[in-house]
Parts: structure tokens; sequence; C-alpha cells
């Protein structure tokens, strides 16, 4: 559904991705692991277009969405969940839900799911009226995945959902992206938390300066000697 | 002082301040999206002014339609810079788009000498404005009467769109985040519009109050006020729009104030003192938030 071919990026000065491809199949969830400044938090901001591409494809559900402008990337289905959560700390809660809907126009079906994301994230609902700057770390990150399911994603891309969190919420959070995925929506995950990642990945791709080196079935990867070297910290 | 010229006083300094108000939200506002001082902005003010004596002395049109006249063409010269001037400049430093927006400001006053002439022009009467209201022994004209009403409720009517509408809470998530506002689908380009055609309708309306009840306009009219609403709006915290109406009411009361107790001269000496004091002790002013640099 997602397939990106040979997608190269200069940003900031350096050649951040030197050539990626990489396929998300339907109904999966595909993550991409590596270290820091491996470039994989830019694969996703060159997908969303939110950086300039300076060569290669991107093709999602048989459209190419390459050059599109990020309103219409949200508007197809696609959508990202930043690192770092990245909520509106002064708008409430229920306003970051909201504005997860902002391309949508079918009222009734919004509704339908807010109550659905609050059902999800009972936490959410207590603190509907609460500027989302005063929830704590895995409420806001629950908040930006809410927000983000909000957009009714065909693909939901997550950067490092779990980062400085606690490993109870890390196990929520995991939880969660196993039952989105569930309910039909794909997954791409980008973790330094290989193993959790790869456990619940049917297929990894593992990035090293700008280029995948080794690619495979979550299980071929958690069982691979130099991922589990690099990686695992085995 | 007698309470009658106490009162007179009183309603004065609120009716200028007032203008300050309307205008001072046009600065805080674009600050609080594109972080950008406008330093252009006293200068739309002027050129609003030069609109009306278009419309209403060279073509001879009526005063409420030269008034929408001279709204649209103020928007359309706002967004004409936006698109200009600042979109271009969206990603360089930010100190490259301040520097764009002091060029902007040398333009439209350089501009105005060259097609008006530096020589003041009279401002047109509009009638119903210069009417004398008297209440007992207070008297004044209707529009030193209105523009507090008409500030209040342009205030009131802001703040409903900014807190209850959806392109509203687009434009707070924009003034926090660009690109996590983008990817909820948000078009910056149309919120940073929005936000030019809200000030710039505001400067047009403060602009027809403003000059109503003054003689002349000449191509430098609208530097001066400027930079008063630019104090009131940093006094008020800049970003924040009850800040810069408080700002502006401040700074017009205690102006007239000044003046009545026999110190024209040191009016203006006070608001540009008041910046100093406001950037030394309280830089953040009455409502700002400590804003870390944005990444």
């Amino acid at each position: 559904m997602l397939e990106i071919k040979d997608l190269q990026v200069h940003y900031g000065g350096i050649h951040a991705l030197r050539g990626i491809s990489l396929n998300v199949e339907d109904g999966k969830i595909i993550s991409l692991i590596g270290a820091n400044g491996a470039g994989k938090s830019t694969t996703l901001k060159a997908i969303m277009s939110l950086i300039q591409k300076t060569s290669g494809s991107v093709v999602y559900d048989g459209k190419d969405i390459t050059n599109e402008k990020t309103k219409d990337i949200v508007k197809s289905g696609v959508i990202l969940t930043p690192e770092g959560r990245r909520v509106f700390p002064d708008l409430t809660v229920d306003e970051n839900i909201a504005l997860g809907a902002y391309t949508r126009k079918d009222k009734v079906e919004i509704a339908k799911d807010r109550k659905w994301v609050l059902e999800l994230f009972p936490r959410l609902e207590e603190r509907k009226w609460q500027p989302a700057g005063t929830l704590s770390g895995g409420e806001q990150q629950m908040l930006a995945v809410a927000r983000s399911l909000m957009g009714r994603p065909k693909l939901l891309m997550m950067d490092e959902p779990s980062l400085g969190l606690a490993p109870l919420i890390v196990k929520d959070i995991f939880n969660i992206v196993k039952e989105i995925n569930k309910a039909g929506v794909n997954v791409l995950l980008i973790e330094q938390n290989a193993k959790a990642a790869l456990e619940i990945s049917d297929y990894g791709y593992v990035m090293e300066t700008g280029v995948v080196t080794i690619s495979g079935t979550g299980k071929e990867l958690l069982v691979n000697d130099q991922v589990r070297k690099a990686y695992l910290g085995e | 002082m007698t309470t009658t010229t106490l009162l007179q006083y009183c309603l004065a300094g609120i009716s200028i301040g007032g203008i300050y108000a309307l205008i001072a939200i046009g600065y805080t506002m674009v600050y609080g999206i594109l972080r950008l001082i406008n330093f252009a902005h006293g200068d739309i003010f002027m050129m609003a002014a030069y609109f009306m004596i278009f419309a209403m002395v060279d073509f001879l049109i009526p005063w409420y339609i030269s008034a929408v006249i001279v709204i649209i063409s103020t928007i359309l010269l706002g967004i004409l810079i936006e698109k200009f001037a600042y979109s271009p400049l969206r990603s360089s430093p930010r100190m490259s788009i301040m520097i764009s927006a002091i060029g902007v400001s040398f333009l439209l006053q350089n501009l105005a000498t060259y097609l008006f002439s530096a020589l003041p022009k009279q401002y047109p009467s509009i009638p119903l404005l210069n009417k004398t209201l008297t209440f007992g022994e207070v008297s004044t004209s209707v529009v030193t009467f209105i523009t507090p009403i008409i500030t209040i409720v342009a205030l009131l009517i802001l703040m409903a769109i900014i807190k209850k509408t959806k392109i509203g809470m687009a434009m707070r998530a924009v003034s926090k985040d660009f690109e996590t506002a983008k990817l909820m689908g948000i078009e910056i380009n149309t919120v940073i519009s929005v936000t030019f055609i809200i000030g710039c309708f505001l400067a047009a309306l403060g602009s027809m109050l403003y000059f109503t009840p003054r003689p002349s306009v000449f191509p430098l009219a609208g530097s001066l006020p400027g930079l008063k609403c630019f104090v009131a709006a940093v006094f008020g915290g800049i970003g924040s729009i009850p800040g810069a109406v408080l700002g502006g009411f401040l700074i017009g009361l205690s102006e007239t104030f000044i003046k009545a107790a026999g110190y024209s001269e040191f009016s203006d000496v006070f608001t540009f003192v008041l910046l100093i004091a406001v950037l030394m002790f309280k830089p953040t002013g009455l409502f700002g938030e400590n804003l870390a640099e944005k990444v």
C-alpha cells in the first residue's frame, strides 16, 4: 500500500537519506529500527512532505504522492504521530483531539471516532477539559495517538512512541499499536526500543546512516546476529 | 480640574486608547503566529487613510461605501505584503524577515510620498462621526464616544473566533508548533493570511476612527502611532490579544492625562520610557508567556 523507491533527501547540509526503498503491505505492522541519526525520522518527515525530497518516489495506494502537499497526504489517510508527542500544550485535550480531524467534514463520523478514541484511552475522557500541557508524558503520548486516529488513518506512522516513558506505559502503548492494527490500520513504527518493536512487527527494516542495511520479518530480525549485537544489546 | 473636564479627558484617553488597541492587536497577532514584529503595520494604517481620501475626495463615493472599499483595499495591501515580502522568507532566520518588515515600512512611506506628495492632505469628514453628543455637561463627538465601544466589540468577536471556531483553533495550534499543525492537515499559509486579514481589517477600522477627528494625513502619519501601538503590544505581553488591548488603553489614557497636565511634549517620551522599562523589568509584559526560542 505504501511503496518507497530510492528516496534521497538532503537535510541541513547532509545527505541524510541515500536511497531508501521500503514497502508497507496491507494489514501489517512494519518497523524501522536503527541508531540515532540513521535517518528514520527523516524518512517519515519526507513521506509527509514536511521536508523536501531530492529524488525517489513515494507511492501510496497506487497514487504517486511524492510531491503532494502535507495537507493532501493527511487527507488521503497517511498520518504521522511525531516524535516527542508534540501535543498542543495550551489547547485542551478535547481540542487536541478535534484538531486531529481538522481535514474532515463528516460531523457524524467524527463524533463516532471521538467516542472510539476516548474508549480506547479512558484516561483522556477524564481529562477532556485540561490543557494538554498538564498531562503526564504517558498521557500525552496517548493523546498524540488519539489525535492521529481522529484523522482516520489508513497508514499510521509512529515516531518513537515509547520514548521517555515508563516500562509499564510502554507496554500499554505497544498493546494499543497492536489493537489499532487489528482495527484495520497499517502501522509503520520507528523505534529505538528495537526488541519491543520487532516483537509486534510483521516485517522490519534496519537503517544505518541513510540506507537500509538489513530487512526481514520481525522474527528473522530478532534472531539475526548483526541485529542482536547492534540493537538488542546481546 | 473639575469633574466635567476630568470626564472629558477620560473619554478622550479611552477613545485614543481604543484606537491604539485596535492597531496593537494587529502587531500582537502577527507576532503570535509568525514571531515577526510587523514594522510595516503602522504604515498600512497610514495607507488606509490615503485610501479613504481617494475614495471620498477623488471619487466622491459616499462614506459608508468608501469605508468598505478602504477595509477591502487595506486587507489586500496586507496580503500582498505578506505574499511578497514575508512568505518567501518563511524558512530564513527570524532576523531576515524582521529586516524585510522594516524595508516594507520605508517602502510604504516613500511610496506614499512619491504618489501623494509629502504635503499633508485633508482627511474627508464623515458627517455622522463628527456630530456632537452631549451628556449633561460633557460633550464629545460621536467618534470619540463609539471608538472604545467598537474596540471592545471587536475584541469580544475576535476572542470568540479564536476560542470557538475551527480556524481559531488552527491559529492557536500554528502559533505553538508549525510542523505539528501541518501534520494535522492545517494549511499554514491560510492561517497566516487570515491573521493578516484580521490585523489589516482592524488597522483600517482604527485608521478611520483615528483620522476622522484629525485634520490631515501625511506619509509619515502612521509611523509614530504605529510605534506607540507596538509599545502597547509589548506592554500587554506580545502575543496576547487582551494584553494588547489593555496596553492600548493604558497608553491612550496616560498620554491624554500627561497632555492635560501641560506636558504635551513629554507624552511620547513617557510611551517610550515605558517600553524601555517593560523590556528591562518584565520583558514578557503583562500577559505574555515565557517563550523558549522556537526550534
